[in-house]
């Protein structure tokens, strides 16, 4: 297996807080892979160390084998596309397709305006006065003309409307069929990444809370409901990821590793959605508890 | 060659759905041996799902004889589920229009006619199953 992206107890701190700590995770070859978790838990942070532009504090990411921050060689085969698809705002998509051919070393212009012609973006027109989902499609056709073998993107459909939104996944999906590029993009909008991405991984409160395969991820997870649980979870049960109890019901989110088997329980397949709320939600509750100084 | 839509709202997973969409082309006739279904670039693209899923329903349907890969060329139906009960099938629709007009002069709602179906089913397929077994 091919690893593209590799961190190791990676850490970066801003002033005294730490933005991300002890991430350790690897990306595959020939994934699409969801960076999940809510504003602020450093997903940002770890695609801008991916990409050299933030220099670790700890531990370490590779890319292709090196890092990024000290080897510019390795920025040839890294497309990003930062939030809000930041572009010269005055410049054409023309224009900005002639530029990017001056500061690249590697730059596919037919295929850049290939794409800007299929979707229809006007070449002249200032890339400001085009619509958000326009721009995010020229910020995707300029890094895409770089022909990256990983790209990133931070929040690329966030801010863009239904329709918007799913062109520019078709064209995403389209070109990853195309090249093969591995991608991690960032999101907190689940439902769409369920069908997008094939690899998981959920960020919170700056750790890394889950990343592995979504099948593996999806058939590893079970919602179980049953009796009131008193001492140990049934036999099957790695980890509990969330628990609610009535006073004679328990429902648990577990992590297995084997089949559970207990008539006890009614066992049932979770969704993808469903499990990363489940890590994100397990967080908030503790870290809040201790900082208002109540009991959990 | 056919093209494929997803329920957004279905429990299915996504590759399962491509499976079962291809055979159900193959069991109403839609598609035949040596058809070719869409390259997985296009449905990826017009789906908007990820390639892999495309690959992955496509190779499900290989390894069950249905469908094989041609490199370069695309993926091309081998096999036919639609079998000897194809040709029965024109007739057994005709009564089945019959049948269905019958259901709604009685007063049958969609929702009454499938439920009506499906217990009918379940019921006839158990009672065939219990006189084949041995006494």
């Amino acid at each position: 297996m091919d690893v593209v992206l590799e961190a190791d107890q990676l850490g970066k701190r801003y002033g005294s807080t730490w933005a991300l700590r002890d991430c350790s995770l690897h990306l595959p070859a020939g994934r699409v892979a969801a960076l999940v978790g809510p504003n602020g838990a450093g997903k940002s942070t770890l695609l801008h160390m991916a990409v050299g532009l933030l220099r670790p504090d700890a531990g370490a990411v590779r890319v292709f084998g090196e890092s990024p921050y000290n080897n510019t060689n390795t920025l040839a085969d890294i497309g990003f596309v930062a939030q809000d698809t930041p572009l010269y705002r005055d410049f054409s998509a023309a224009e900005l397709v002639t530029a990017g051919a001056k500061l690249n070393r590697r730059w596919d212009a037919a295929l850049a305006r290939n794409r800007l012609a299929q979707l229809g973006i006007p070449p002249n027109r200032p890339v400001g006065k085009l619509s958000g989902g326009q721009r995010a499609q020229v910020a995707l056709a300029l890094a895409l003309a770089k022909r990256p073998r990983l790209l990133l993107l931070d929040e690329p459909v966030a801010s863009l409307d239904p329709l918007a939104r799913r062109e520019f996944l078709q064209s995403l999906m389209g070109s990853v069929a195309d090249a093969g590029t591995t991608v991690l993009l960032s999101s907190h909008l689940l439902a769409d990444l369920e069908r997008v991405c094939d690899y998981l991984i959920v960020l919170h409160a700056a750790r890394v809370q889950l990343t592995g395969p979504v099948d593996e991820i999806a058939a590893g997870h079970r919602q179980l409901v049953g009796p009131r649980l008193d001492g140990t979870p049934p036999v099957g049960v790695a980890a509990v990821v969330r628990a609610s109890h009535t006073d004679r019901q328990s429902t648990l989110l577990v992590r297995t590793d084997r089949p559970i088997d207990d008539p006890a329980w009614t066992v049932r397949e979770v969704s993808v959605e469903d499990i990363i709320l489940a890590y994100l939600a397990d967080g908030d509750t503790m870290t809040s508890h201790t900082e208002w100084g109540v009991p959990a | 060659m056919i093209e494929f839509v997803l329920d957004s709202r279905s429990k299915v997973n996504t590759y399962m759905q491509l499976v079962q969409q291809v055979k159900q082309a193959l069991r109403v006739g839609l598609l035949m041996p040596g058809d070719q279904l869409p390259k997985v670039r296009d449905v990826a693209q017009s789906l908007a799902i990820n390639p892999n899923t495309v690959l992955k329903a496509y190779r499900e349907l290989e390894i069950e004889g249905l469908v094989g890969g041609r490199p370069g060329v695309g993926t091309f139906v081998t096999r036919t589920l639609a079998g000897a009960s194809l040709p029965n099938q024109a007739e057994l629709r005709e009564d089945l229009v019959a049948w269905l007009h019958r259901a709604r002069s009685a007063g049958l709602t969609p929702e009454d006619v499938t439920a009506l179906v499906e217990t009918t089913m379940r019921a006839a397929l158990a009672d065939e199953a219990q006189q084949k077994e041995p006494a």
